[in-house]
C-alpha cells in the first residue's frame, strides 16, 4: 500500500516526464485489464429534497431552489427520454431525505427503471444493511456513496448537520453496502474539498480494506472536482488538470482491476484525452436537475452541479469510436427479461448502433 | 486369543491388558501410541483396558517425514 | 576519530500458533539416510520447528526412535502422511496428540500418487475439526484463495502453499499464487514443498512469506547438515531484504506520442 508520503511526493512532483511516466503505466495497465471498453451511463435525478445541509452542494436544505420528487409517470417521462438515447445503465439519484425518498420509493423506482435499463445503480443515502439487501433484492445492481471527503475536522465543517453530518455512519455504509450482497459498489472523494494527500490516502486505505474483506464485490472510484455553485467556491485547495490526470493514473496503478468513473463535470477537451490515461466508465447526455430531461425547460431547472461536457449520447459514440475505443451500453441482459414492448429494442434496430 | 496386531494376526495366551500386549511385541514402549478398534487410548488407561478376541490393535510412534 | 554507527536491528520475531520463534526455517525428517544426518541438520540450521509421521511400529525390528534424535525444545509439527481424505487426518492428528509431543499438526491429505498433489477440499474439513478440537493447524494446500479465506474462517494458524510439487526441487513454480497470498492472507504463509535450493528460500522470504519449510532436498543433499545451514542463512537474508524494503523495479521507457502533451498546448 502506498505510503502518505509517497502520494505527497508524486503530487508535488511537477516534471512532465514524471506525469508521462505515470500516464503510460496507468495506460498500458487500462488497455491490459479493461481492453480499451468505456461504459456509458447517465444520471436521472429523482428527487431534490434533502435533509442534510452540505455546504457545497446545491441541492442543500438551505438553498432556495424548487424542491421536486417525481412521481412514477414522472419517472417514465424521464426514463423513457434517457434510454432512447441508447443508455442502458441509469444512476438514480436523490438528495438525502429519509422522508421524501424513503426505501419504498426508491423501490418503486427501481422497479420502474428496471423496465427501460439494464443496469441500475442508486446514488442516494446511506442506510442500514437491510435496506440495501431490500433495494438489491428489488433489482438494483449497484450503489455509489462518496465520503467527499476523509478528514474528520474538514468533514464536521461542511457538513452542518443533518444525518450526512454522521461522519462514521456514512464511513461504515461503503462496507454494509458489500455486506448486503449489492453486485457493485463506487466510493470516492470530491477534490479540491479535503486535503488532497491525505483524501487520497484515505481513500485507498478505505477501497483496500473493502476489496480485501469483500472480494466479491465489482469497485469502482470516482474523483469528482469542485466546481462553483452559484458563484462560491468552496475548494480549499486547487486541483488543477495535472493533478487530476496524476490522480487519476496513480488510482489506476494502485488498483488495475478496479473501474474508475468520469461525469460531465469535465469538459470536452480534459474527457477526451484522460479517457486514454485509465478512465473506464463515462456519462453522457447528462442533465443534473430533477425533471431536467424532459419535464422542465432549461431556465426551470435546478441542476446538481454544472455540466461541462453538453454532448449528447451519439456524439459521444462517435468520438469514442474515432478514438479507437469500444464503447460499452450494457455488461449483461436479464434472462427473464421481464420488460413488455421496451422502446429502446425498437430504437436499437433502428439507429444500428453497431 | 487372535488379535489383530498392525494388521498381522497374532495369536496371545489370554487374558491380557493392553499393557502387557503391548511390552510383549514392543520392547521400549514409551514412544507408542495405541489405539483400539479405532479409539485411542491413553496410556494411563493400557492396564485397565482389556484385551478380547478379534480385536484389532494400531500401535504408532513418530517418523521421519516431511 | 569518527565512532562507526552500530546498526540497530530488531529481532524479528516469528509468531505462529501462540508461541515466538526465531528462525523462520522449518526442517522436515523425512528421507534422511540416517537418524544422525537429521540431528545434525537441526543443529547446524537452528530449526525450531520440525515435522514428524506418524507409521505402525515395526514389530519385527526394533529400531530407535526419531524422538530420540530430536532436541527437547524443538515444536513437532506432525504431518498427517498417509491420510486420503479428512476422516483419515483427523484421526492420525488425535493419535498424534497422544505421544505428548504437543498437538500441532501439518494437515497433508494427499490421495494422488502421481503428483502428490494435496486435496485442497479435504484439508479444508479437516482443519474445521481439529481447529475446533484444539488443535494447532497448519494445512499444506495448492496456493488457492478461496480455500486460503476458507482456512482461515476455520481457525488455521497458518497456510502452507506449495511452491512447486513435492519433491521435485523445482523452486517456486506458484510465486505469483503465493504472492495473491501475500498480499491477501492476513494469517502466517509458510511456503512448503519443491524448495530445492536456498535461493528458492531467499526468494519466498523477499516476496513476504512468514517461514519456509525444506525437506527433500536437505534430506539428500551429499551434506545434509551444510545444506541445511546455507537454507537456514538464505531465510534470514530474504527476510532482512524483504524487511529492508526491496527498491521497485523501473518502469520502461519508451519513446511513442506523449500522452500528456495535451496539457501544456496553447
Amino acid at each position: 500500500m502506498i505510503s502518505f508520503s509517497e502520494i505527497q511526493s508524486i503530487l508535488t512532483d511537477d516534471s512532465r516526464e514524471r506525469l508521462e511516466s505515470l500516464a503510460r503505466q496507468s495506460k498500458q495497465l487500462t488497455e491490459q485489464y479493461f481492453g480499451r471498453t468505456i461504459s456509458l451511463y447517465a444520471p436521472i435525478y429523482l428527487s431534490n429534497y434533502c435533509s442534510s445541509h452540505c455546504t457545497y452542494c446545491g441541492f442543500h436544505i438551505k438553498n432556495k431552489i424548487n424542491r421536486v420528487r417525481l412521481k412514477p409517470e414522472q419517472m417514465h417521462t424521464e426514463m423513457k427520454h434517457v434510454a432512447a438515447t441508447g443508455i442502458e445503465n441509469i444512476l438514480l439519484l436523490t438528495g438525502e431525505s429519509y422522508k421524501a425518498t424513503p426505501t419504498s420509493y426508491l423501490i418503486e423506482a427501481a422497479d420502474i427503471a428496471k423496465q427501460y435499463f439494464t443496469a441500475v445503480s442508486m446514488e442516494v443515502h446511506p442506510m442500514e444493511t437491510d435496506e440495501y439487501k431490500e433495494l438489491f433484492t428489488n433489482g438494483v445492481d449497484g450503489i455509489t456513496i462518496y465520503q467527499e471527503t476523509y478528514d474528520r475536522t474538514r468533514y464536521k465543517e461542511v457538513h452542518l448537520y443533518g444525518k450526512k453530518a454522521n461522519y462514521d455512519f456514512r464511513y461504515d455504509a461503503a462496507e454494509r453496502v458489500c455486506k448486503s450482497g449489492m453486485r457493485q459498489l463506487s466510493i470516492g472523494i470530491l477534490l479540491g474539498l479535503g486535503p488532497l494527500a491525505e483524501d487520497l490516502h484515505s481513500l485507498y486505505q478505505h477501497l483496500r480494506f473493502l476489496e480485501k474483506n469483500y472480494p466479491g464485490v465489482e469497485y469502482s472510484v470516482s474523483f469528482p472536482r469542485l466546481r462553483k455553485i452559484k458563484g462560491r467556491d468552496f475548494a480549499i485547495c486547487d486541483v488543477d488538470d495535472k493533478q487530476f490526470i496524476k490522480i487519476i493514473c496513480l488510482t489506476r496503478i494502485l488498483f488495475p482491476r478496479e473501474g474508475i468513473n468520469l461525469s460531465t463535470r469535465e469538459d470536452a477537451k480534459l474527457r477526451d484525452n484522460i479517457l486514454e490515461l485509465g478512465i473506464t466508465k463515462i456519462s453522457a447526455g447528462s442533465n443534473t436537475s430533477v425533471g431536467g430531461y424532459e419535464m422542465f425547460p432549461p431556465e426551470d431547472q435546478d441542476p446538481q452541479f454544472d455540466i461541462s461536457d453538453k454532448r449528447p449520447v451519439d456524439e459521444i459514440v462517435q468520438m469514442l469510436k474515432k478514438r479507437r475505443f469500444d464503447p460499452v451500453f450494457t455488461d449483461w441482459r436479464p434472462i427473464n427479461n421481464n420488460r413488455g414492448q421496451s422502446p429502446i429494442f425498437s430504437h436499437l434496430s433502428q439507429k444500428g448502433l453497431e | 486369543m487372535r488379535v489383530i496386531i498392525n494388521g498381522q494376526d497374532k495369536e496371545f495366551n489370554g487374558p491380557k491388558n493392553l499393557r502387557a500386549l503391548i511390552e510383549e511385541v514392543c520392547p521400549d514402549s514409551s514412544k507408542v501410541i495405541a489405539e483400539v478398534n479405532g479409539g485411542i487410548v491413553k496410556r494411563d488407561a493400557w492396564d485397565a483396558h482389556s484385551i478380547r478376541e478379534d480385536d484389532r490393535v494400531e500401535l504408532v510412534s513418530f517418523v521421519g517425514g516431511g | 576519530m569518527t565512532q562507526t554507527t552500530q546498526i540497530d536491528t530488531q529481532e524479528d520475531i516469528f509468531e505462529l500458533g501462540g508461541k515466538r520463534f526465531t528462525n523462520r526455517f522449518l526442517l522436515g525428517t523425512g528421507k534422511f539416510k540416517s537418524k544422525q544426518d537429521m540431528a545434525d541438520s537441526i543443529k547446524a540450521s537452528g530449526a525450531q520447528i520440525v515435522t514428524v509421521a506418524l507409521r505402525r511400529i515395526d514389530l519385527e525390528r526394533h529400531e530407535e526412535n526419531i524422538i530420540e534424535y530430536i532436541p527437547e525444545d524443538i515444536t513437532f509439527l506432525t504431518n498427517t502422511s498417509g491420510a486420503r481424505d479428512a476422516k483419515e487426518a483427523v484421526r492420525l492428528a488425535r493419535l498424534a496428540r497422544e505421544a505428548g509431543h504437543g498437538s500441532w499438526v501439518k494437515i497433508e491429505v494427499i490421495n494422488d500418487s502421481k503428483y502428490l498433489l494435496p486435496d485442497n477440499a479435504e484439508t479444508v474439513k479437516a482443519t474445521e475439526i481439529l481447529a475446533a478440537d484444539g488443535f494447532t493447524v497448519l494445512p499444506y494446500i495448492s496456493p488457492d484463495l478461496y480455500i486460503a479465506r476458507e482456512l482461515v474462517k476455520a481457525g488455521a494458524a497458518a497456510v502452507m502453499p506449495l511452491g512447486s510439487l513435492i519433491g521435485s526441487n523445482q523452486g517456486l513454480k506458484a510465486k505469483e499464487f503465493i504472492r495473491v497470498f501475500v498480499d491477501e492472507i492476513d494469517i502466517p504463509i509458510v511456503v512448503d514443498a519443491g524448495i530445492g535450493a536456498p535461493s528458492h528460500a531467499a526468494e519466498a522470504m523477499e516476496m513476504g512469506v512468514d517461514a519456509v519449510l525444506a525437506n527433500t532436498a536437505v534430506a539428500t543433499a551429499k551434506n545434509p547438515a551444510q545444506l541445511a545451514r546455507a537454507f537456514a542463512l538464505a531465510v534470514k537474508a530474504g527476510r532482512e531484504g524483504y524487511l529492508s524494503g526491496l527498491p521497485a523495479k523501473k518502469d520502461i521507457a519508451s519513446a511513442s506520442s506523449p500522452l500528456t502533451g495535451f496539457l501544456y498546448e496553447e
